[in-house]
């Protein structure tokens, strides 16, 4: 049974979404270990690029990936098996937590402790952004787009999905008709 | 109805979350706690460091959650909030399929095109500002305490402070930092 691919996909991806804590990025290493090296279902190359249209595309990182090799090797049916294992360990857990947290959620000693939670939290949302910044070559000339994005958002109260749409729309029209010329 | 409106929000959170799982948080906070009220920003805040902590991609784990919570918020029983986290979850990894197909089949053409390169290029730079955006959202009142509270605004100003360069200076695993902030939490407000 454990020869069928559906089933050796799923399990593979399912250990892929388990070991997912936090940042999606960090389980590169182990998706390229399971996909590229123990089943050899792609080569690295295709490996990489598989890995650049997962980044470029909207949604979960994670999720992408398994769509992309789930469909490049079994189609459709592939992809839906392989997407299923990486989202069924979040499902699990997060009701188990959910319900879990339900009944503890007014204890003084849950409320201790996520007072001392809250503000840390927002510090982890701001180490992201400011790596990613790096990466991105944030610089005195492009840092007034993150910064209206930021502010749009925060203090407009502008939803971060027209945001978005707007600078596509806005990128798309700047590079077709202004930078080429 | 509020599955509905729960599938449409998703749906558009899976859409148009370019960046990832800390990109896509401004857009849940934005549509779920600003826009429909299902949360409050204290528990958008639980479910993210929840989902940081808890195995599972992060923009999955706080979609479940927040299905989860609307429904539970909004009084209702224990089956409905479940139903909720399944339609949370289906509706924000549906545009993945969509999209990632739709991209397998005609965007691979234009991938190197130097017009969606250069699109590209600028939402990676607008993304910067998509989760600043969602760090400068999370500086509320009910995450930090006011300022007439001094004990408890100087604690959080001081575990603020003390998590972002621990996190980026000392490189300790974010998880890490989440339980010794909880356990300062413990000792300080107990």
């Amino acid at each position: 049974m454990l020869n069928d691919f559906y089933l050796k996909g799923f399990l593979t991806f399912l250990k892929i979404g388990f070991f997912t804590i936090g940042g999606g990025y960090a389980m590169i290493p182990l998706i390229e270990k399971e996909v590229v090296d123990k089943h050899r279902w792609v080569e690295k190359e295709e490996f990489l690029d598989m890995m650049a249209l997962s980044q470029a595309m909207p949604g979960v990182f994670a999720v992408n990936f398994s769509i992309c090799i789930g469909n490049r090797l079994r189609g459709f049916k592939g992809s839906v098996a392989l997407a299923s294992g990486v989202i069924l360990p979040s499902l699990v857990v997060i009701l188990l937590v959910a319900m879990f947290f339900g009944m503890f959620s007014d204890n003084r000693v849950v409320e201790a402790i996520f007072k001392g939670i809250r503000p840390a939290v927002v510090a982890l949302i701001a180490v992201p952004c400011v790596k990613l910044g790096k990466a991105a070559k944030v610089n005195f000339a492009n840092a007034w787009l993150p910064i209206v994005v930021a502010l749009l958002i925060a203090l407009a109260g502008i939803s971060p999905v027209y945001v978005i749409v707007l600078v596509a729309v806005g990128a798309y029209l700047y590079g077709r008709y202004i930078k080429e010329d | 109805m509020i599955f509905l409106q729960l599938f449409y929000v998703f749906f558009k959170i899976g859409l148009f979350g370019f960046g990832g799982g800390y990109a896509m948080l401004s857009m849940i906070q934005g549509e779920v706690v600003a826009n429909h009220h299902w949360i409050t920003t204290a528990q958008f805040t639980d479910i993210v460091a929840i989902s940081q902590s808890t195995p599972g991609p992060i923009g999955i784990n706080s979609a479940t959650y927040v299905g989860y919570m609307a429904f539970s918020n909004a009084g209702y029983p224990l089956y409905m909030s479940v139903l909720g986290s399944l339609t949370a979850t289906l509706a924000v990894v549906l545009p993945s399929f969509l999209l990632v197909l739709l991209a397998l089949k005609i965007l691979k053409r234009y991938c190197n095109h130097p017009v969606v390169e250069y699109i590209f290029s600028v939402l990676r730079l607008a993304v910067v500002g998509l989760i600043g955006g969602a760090a400068l959202m999370l500086l509320t009142a009910e995450n930090f305490g006011t300022p007439d509270d001094r004990w408890q605004y100087g604690i959080s100003i001081f575990l603020f402070v003390a998590a972002f360069v621990g996190t980026y200076v000392f490189k300790i695993h974010p998880i890490r930092m989440i339980c010794l902030c909880g356990i300062a939490g413990f000792f300080l407000y107990i």
